[in-house]
């Protein structure tokens, strides 16, 4: 697996789907799957993750929920969209509250198509991010130190 | 300055240390994965997770984070390295403590709720191994009449037929120094879920890099205290080592977390009962000799 990063710790968010794709999601951790063996974890802790699991659309509740996990992850991250939802807000597009995808809050690396997204694809939008984690972690490796602080100012939440 | 083979074990584990425990890290990851039906991650991950983790931008939460936690790494390592280097091993449970109070301040410092509430737990998990450790040491001193490591280990009976109690406490109490289920309530290892991350909550990149660092040092010199009890034979010795080391994974696969009046109540029962049952009789055997 050269060109793609080894250690994936993700955090996962439902914005507001109708769970088919996090179930999903977490059918990738089951034995059938093994999200484990491309170094793949689930963390609950934002500041500790890598990768941004989407799922589901973005709301005018959320919006704020989304961006402030986004802005605690360090750098190098990366955001991948499952599900139709999270790419546009699918069949709750034209719900009053609904805003639209992800990308309307923070920037996306990688979309999962899928209405719900197969466990397979999740893995391979997974690893895609995985290797646009390593590129942006040997940029950041030449990148000057002092651009350090970015992360966390933006999202900060106390 | 006269320069023994102690010395020579003391540097090599400050060296060795992290290389033994991260393999220790990878058998643990790949036997748990197995446990479960699962294939696991590569026996070196680890090390790709502790590198990751070192290439992380991330800004501390404040000043006093990271001289807490490097602190924590120091008397971990200084731990281990007294603890090969022959002192009192009485004296290294004490700096042993002093590593872990570092890391629960630490956990403070950074004002999380979660972070509060997992060194809360922390420090009842201390609470509730404490005196197991120490019935160990005077147990070993028992058996072998010294503190020092390298007497225990020239000792001639093995010491899990004289301390088979003692030893049963210090199993139980194995599964809470290794952050494992079903005392897992401070944090959970391998950046599985508990309390967000409890104990490590708001710790990222670097300053996780150590936390992990330390415990991969803790672990070797936990199972070296496990060696001590089958010291006797080589083959006792590894047979001894894996059979716990299988043990305690296979426990943390099998249980479900307790709740922190449990996991105290347990562990006190099991230090008096195996503990103090093992230790009282012995003691009254041997103390004539």
């Amino acid at each position: 697996m050269g060109g793609v990063e080894r250690s994936i710790w993700i955090v996962h968010y439902d914005a507001s789907s109708c769970n088919g794709c996090d179930i999903e999601v977490l059918a990738c951790l089951t034995p059938v799957y093994d999200a484990e063996r491309f170094g793949c974890i689930v963390t609950g802790d934002p500041k500790q993750a890598d990768l941004l699991l989407v799922t589901g659309g973005v709301n005018n509740r959320n919006v704020e929920v989304l961006k402030s996990i986004y802005g605690q992850m360090p750098e190098p991250r990366a955001v991948v969209a499952i599900g139709a939802c999270a790419y546009s807000g699918g069949v709750f597009s034209e719900c009053y509250n609904v805003c639209g995808g992800v990308a309307t809050a923070i920037p996306v690396d990688v979309y999962v198509p899928g209405c719900a997204a197969k466990p397979e694809s999740i893995l391979d939008g997974v690893l895609r991010a995985a290797a646009i984690l390593k590129e942006r972690r040997v940029a950041l490796r030449s990148a000057p130190r002092n651009a350090k602080k970015g992360s966390t100012e933006e999202g900060a939440r106390r | 300055m006269i320069f023994r083979t102690e010395n020579l074990v003391a540097i090599g584990f400050v060296v060795l240390g992290p290389i033994i425990g991260g393999l220790i890290a990878g058998v643990d990851r790949i036997l748990t994965a197995r446990m479960q039906g699962r294939i696991g991650p590569p026996l070196l991950q680890p090390f790709y997770d502790l590198s990751k983790l070192f290439s992380k931008r991330i800004a501390p939460v404040n000043r006093l984070q990271v001289p807490f936690i490097v602190s924590h790494l120091i008397f971990v390592v200084l731990t281990g390295f007294l603890f090969f280097e022959g002192s009192d091993i009485l004296l290294i449970i004490f700096v042993l403590t002093l590593a872990e109070v570092f890391l629960v301040l630490a956990a403070y410092s950074t004002g999380s709720p979660y972070a509060a509430i997992g060194a809360e737990r922390e420090l009842l998990l201390m609470t509730a191994y404490e005196p197991m450790i120490i019935l160990t040491l005077v147990g070993l001193y028992q058996a072998a009449k010294s503190f020092n490591f390298y007497e225990i280990l020239a000792s001639t009976t093995p010491l899990i037929l004289q301390l088979p109690g003692i030893y049963i406490g210090l199993l139980f109490i194995l599964v809470m120094k290794l952050q494992k289920s079903p005392f897992d309530l401070a944090t959970s290892h391998h950046a599985h879920q508990e309390l967000v991350k409890g104990l490590t909550a708001d710790m990222g990149g670097p300053v996780l890099g150590l936390v992990e660092l330390a415990h991969w040092y803790e672990s070797v010199y936990l199972y070296a205290i496990v060696f001590l009890f089958f010291s006797s034979s080589m083959l006792a010795a590894c047979i001894g080592l894996v059979a716990t080391f299988f043990f305690v994974i296979l426990i943390d696969n099998v249980t479900a977390r307790v709740k922190w009046q449990a996991a105290l109540a347990s562990a006190w029962i099991i230090t008096l009962v195996a503990g103090a049952g093992n230790l009282v009789p012995f003691y009254l055997i041997t103390r004539g000799h």
